[in-house]
């Protein structure tokens, strides 16, 4: 196998863009599909050549995320949204359509190589779905119409960027702003602030606000700032020679999030002003936002704000004058894969390789990227630490429960007429949510995600906060004509494909309880299934090694805490089917024959 | 209690600033099952068989420092149930017919199965379709039996300084992947002397021409159960009981 040297051209220059460095080689990958539609064989030998690494981590790289393949995809690379909020607005069927006018089965490249079609996992846009990509640019509010538009566009194969722009429309959609989404921000105003009162009492001054890291976990800001500030044991803190890093999680991949999207959109400047009190306060150089693939639309906007911020000395050498504080930011982009969320993969993915989730201890506060202090911190987090530099601790302390403090963005979507984006104090009830959103005729919600609760309409009363219901922010509302066993199918599938594949009970158990459930769902379950379900469930839990597999099974434990019935309702009155299908495994024998009479089906007794 | 002491199943168990869990126990000579963990590379925890109970919460035990005050369950009915349960999933993953298997009596895996007592694979059976490499002229490539422990990543990279395997792919798809433009061994400078070629628990890695040399009745697990040979091994590389 051999490259044309034009090619050769190509991947040389965009290797060299890239000075080389092994750290960026999924950012080489990105471009290198992009160009060519896939990453080749003789393509992987180049760049391990050139980055010195093994082919083979070349090619491990490629075959773990979603957006990269070694078989070339189309020239319009067309993926579907597959989160439950697209189906519930019709994606699966107008996916299905959009196939038909294409000639194309889904997961599968068209002969003439023009055109490819998948499903992805949630891109974000669920409160303007469904929603598609086509070559990585988010397209929104997908109806039949516009479906005909894409389908004739890609027929007449008209580049992409002469589309209409409205089918590219992002809207922000923000409800209900409070604390951190109302009121003017100046640029600098928090790096000012953080400079003029110094480190201790910028410390106190986060300690004071209560803020805990708002994607999911909650761990306070303060301590973990502080920590990474005094690095490993036996480090002198203010040694300049050590290098610690500042990274933003921006890899919102949770099914139902999208508040990340609307704050990188419309509250950059806070976000990476956030980043850099950090860096003032940590002693670090250099910042990296972790983007997700999805958010490419993103890419370009938030690259003019970082060149507008150095242009405002807000980034850079000596920042607003101060001898010796030096900071940039790069933006590192994700390539389609959930698990990168968790922050030591997050870290392995930004050092270039498989996102795996590293062992702990230690933790990234002490041996992150590059085996350097690390803060990683989600998006919302960096802003609400921005805002709380300007306006102080007991600005934001005043609002939200005694645990949690301040406020939480919400995604809310589904059921509802008003879906977007929600501001609420911490403590607020999630009736009181339901309401404002003009749920209609709710029947439970699923809060924080695939890995969160589903909680049911007996609970409406209970509040949204670490102490009762905690939530990276996804909100999604179910009416009572939906099915709760096809949304638990649907979030099993999504784990089971997002396993990042290291440990035994998540890489085998997240498909083995996605099987159990198709079982179910299919109608051949019965009661000992249930049993199956249920152990397995509690042994992905339990044993799994980050908390991806530790929560994957929560979609089948909270549904079958709360609604047995409508599991049992499903189970066939005997004891016991076989999981082999008799039928099934004859279907090989019969397409090599051609046969397909009654003599060459099995019935399966049971 | 002494300083520098765990319990592990109520006995006091020292340990040394520094050590694992396992580390610890193996020294003192008790067993935890394990698969992908070997003193002789670094922790690694991706098998989980090593699942162990500190103060209430799962831990692995082969990557989990040992430290002050941890009361760990170990060998419990419910702990060997979930290992017999982890031990049935990587059987059902790959394809592994253990009687005709050239590892048979001298597989860590079978092994496992048997001091978990596992008398069967209980979960259906993935049949995933996987290849054999027989390119290269000592060494045969087995995909089938593969349990992605990466002891031969770890070992071709650390100890061999070749970095002739590596994991691609991700969650059920994962594989492991041989550093060659042609993606066989035989293209690779995999040799007999490596590391890498005897440090496979499963029969995924086989030095050709030495299957099935020892008689039913002679080979490794016959004679001892996994639970002495590991510790007789892993206490051997670690420099023997101590406490």
């Amino acid at each position: 196998m051999s490259m044309q040297p034009t090619d050769l051209a190509v991947v040389n220059d965009i290797i060299q863009r890239h000075a080389a460095n092994p750290t960026e080689l999924l950012q080489i990958l990105r471009e290198v599909q992009a160009s060519f539609r896939c990453v080749s064989a003789p393509v992987m030998r180049v760049i391990a050549d050139a980055l010195s690494i093994p082919v083979t981590q070349v090619q491990a790289v490629t075959e773990f995320y979603s957006f990269l393949s070694d078989d070339p995809v189309g020239r319009y690379d067309i993926r579907m949204s597959d989160s439950i909020t697209d189906h519930m607005l019709g994606s699966r069927e107008l996916a299905e359509y959009l196939c038909q006018r294409l000639g194309i089965k889904a997961g599968h490249t068209r002969e003439d190589g023009v055109v490819s079609f998948h499903f992805t996992s949630c891109t974000g846009l669920c409160d303007q779905g469904p929603a598609a990509m086509v070559n990585g640019m988010a397209l929104s509010c997908l109806d039949q119409a516009r479906i005909d538009c894409i389908a004739d566009l890609v027929n007449a194969e008209t580049p992409v960027s002469e589309w209409p722009t409205e089918f590219f429309q992002v809207e922000d959609n923000i409800r209900r702003a409070s604390l951190l989404l109302e009121g003017a921000f100046e640029p600098g105003a928090a790096i000012r602030k953080a400079l003029l009162n110094g480190r201790d009492a910028m410390f106190n001054e986060l300690d004071q606000s209560g803020l805990r890291g708002r994607g999911g976990a909650g761990f306070k800001t303060a301590l973990k700032w502080r920590f990474c500030y005094e690095g490993p044991e036996g480090t002198d803190p203010d040694d300049p020679a050590i290098a610690r890093f500042v990274v933003c999680n921006a890899d919102e991949g949770e099914p139902g999030t999208f508040k990340d999207r609307v704050l990188l959109n419309s509250y950059a400047h806070e976000v990476f002003e956030g980043m850099t009190v950090c860096a003032a306060l940590i002693g670090s150089r250099q910042g990296y936002l972790y983007l997700r693939g999805e958010y490419l639309h993103l890419h370009q906007p938030l690259l003019r704000v970082l060149e507008e911020r150095r242009r405002l000395n807000l980034l850079g050498q000596n920042i607003l004058g101060q001898t010796a504080f030096d900071f940039d930011i790069k933006i590192h982009l994700g390539a389609g894969a959930y698990i990168c969320g968790e922050e030591s993969a997050l870290i392995e993915s930004l050092e270039g390789k498989r996102g795996k989730p590293r062992n702990r201890p230690p933790y990234p506060v002490t041996h992150g990227y590059l085996g350097k202090p690390t803060v990683v911190n989600n998006v919302e987090t960096f802003m609400a630490a921005a805002r709380i530099a300007v306006n102080g601790g007991a600005w934001f302390a005043a609002q939200g429960t005694d645990k949690s403090k301040g406020t939480k963005i919400l995604s809310v979507s589904g059921d509802c007429e008003r879906p977007g984006i929600y501001e609420y104090p911490f403590g607020t009830t999630i009736a009181q949510i339901l309401a404002d959103c003009r749920a209609t005729d709710p029947f439970g919600v699923q809060i924080g995600g695939p890995s969160g609760t589903f909680i049911s309409a007996h609970e409406f009363d209970r509040k949204m906060a670490f102490e009762d219901l905690a939530t990276g922010g996804s909100f999604i509302v179910f009416n009572h004509t939906r099915d709760v066993l096809e949304i638990t199918r649907n979030f099993m599938h999504f784990f089971a494909h997002e396993s990042c594949g290291f440990c035994t009970p998540c890489r085998v158990g997240t498909s083995l309880l996605r099987n159990m459930l198709d079982k179910i769902c299919e109608g051949h379950g019965t009661p000992y299934d249930l049993v199956e379900l249920t152990h397995m469930a509690k042994l992905v839990r339990t044993t799994s090694h980050c908390g991806l597999g530790q929560t994957a099974a929560n979609p089948i434990l909270s549904t079958l805490e709360r609604y047995p019935d409508l599991y049992e309702k499903r189970l066939k009155a005997i004891s016991f089917e076989p999981g082999f299908d008799l039928d099934g495994a004859l279907a090989i024998s019969r397409q090599l024959t051609g046969r397909n009479d009654a003599h060459a089906h099995l019935e399966q007794v049971g | 209690m002494k300083p520098n002491t765990i319990t592990i199943d109520g006995q006091e168990v020292p340990f040394i600033p520094g050590q694992t869990i396992i580390e610890a126990a193996t020294a003192a000579s008790v067993y935890i099952p394990h698969l992908c963990h070997n003193p002789e590379f670094k922790p690694h925890g991706s098998c989980k068989l090593c699942t162990v109970q500190v103060n209430g919460r799962s831990c692995s035990a082969c990557t989990m420092p040992a430290a002050e005050g941890q009361q760990i369950l170990n060998n419990t009915k419910e702990l060997n149930d979930t290992r017999r349960s982890l031990t049935q999933m990587l059987f059902v993953e790959g394809n592994h017919f253990c009687p005709g298997c050239e590892k048979t009596g001298n597989c860590q895996l079978q092994a496992v199965g048997y001091y978990v007592g596992m008398l069967d694979t209980h979960f259906p059976h993935f049949f995933p379709k996987r290849n054999v490499d027989a390119s290269h002229p000592d060494v045969l490539l087995d995909l089938d039996r593969c349990i992605l422990c990466e002891l031969c990543v770890r070992a071709s990279r650390d100890m061999d300084g070749k970095s002739i395997f590596g994991i691609a792919g991700r969650g059920m798809q994962s594989h492991l992947v041989v550093n060659s433009d042609s993606g066989k061994l035989a293209d690779t400078h995999l040799s007999l002397t490596d590391k890498a070629v005897h440090v496979c628990p499963v029969g995924a890695i086989i030095v050709k021409r030495t299957a099935y040399l020892s008689p039913i009745g002679e080979r490794v697990y016959d004679q001892e159960d996994i639970a002495e040979v590991a510790l007789e091994h892993d206490q051997a590389l670690t420099g023997g009981e101590h406490g």
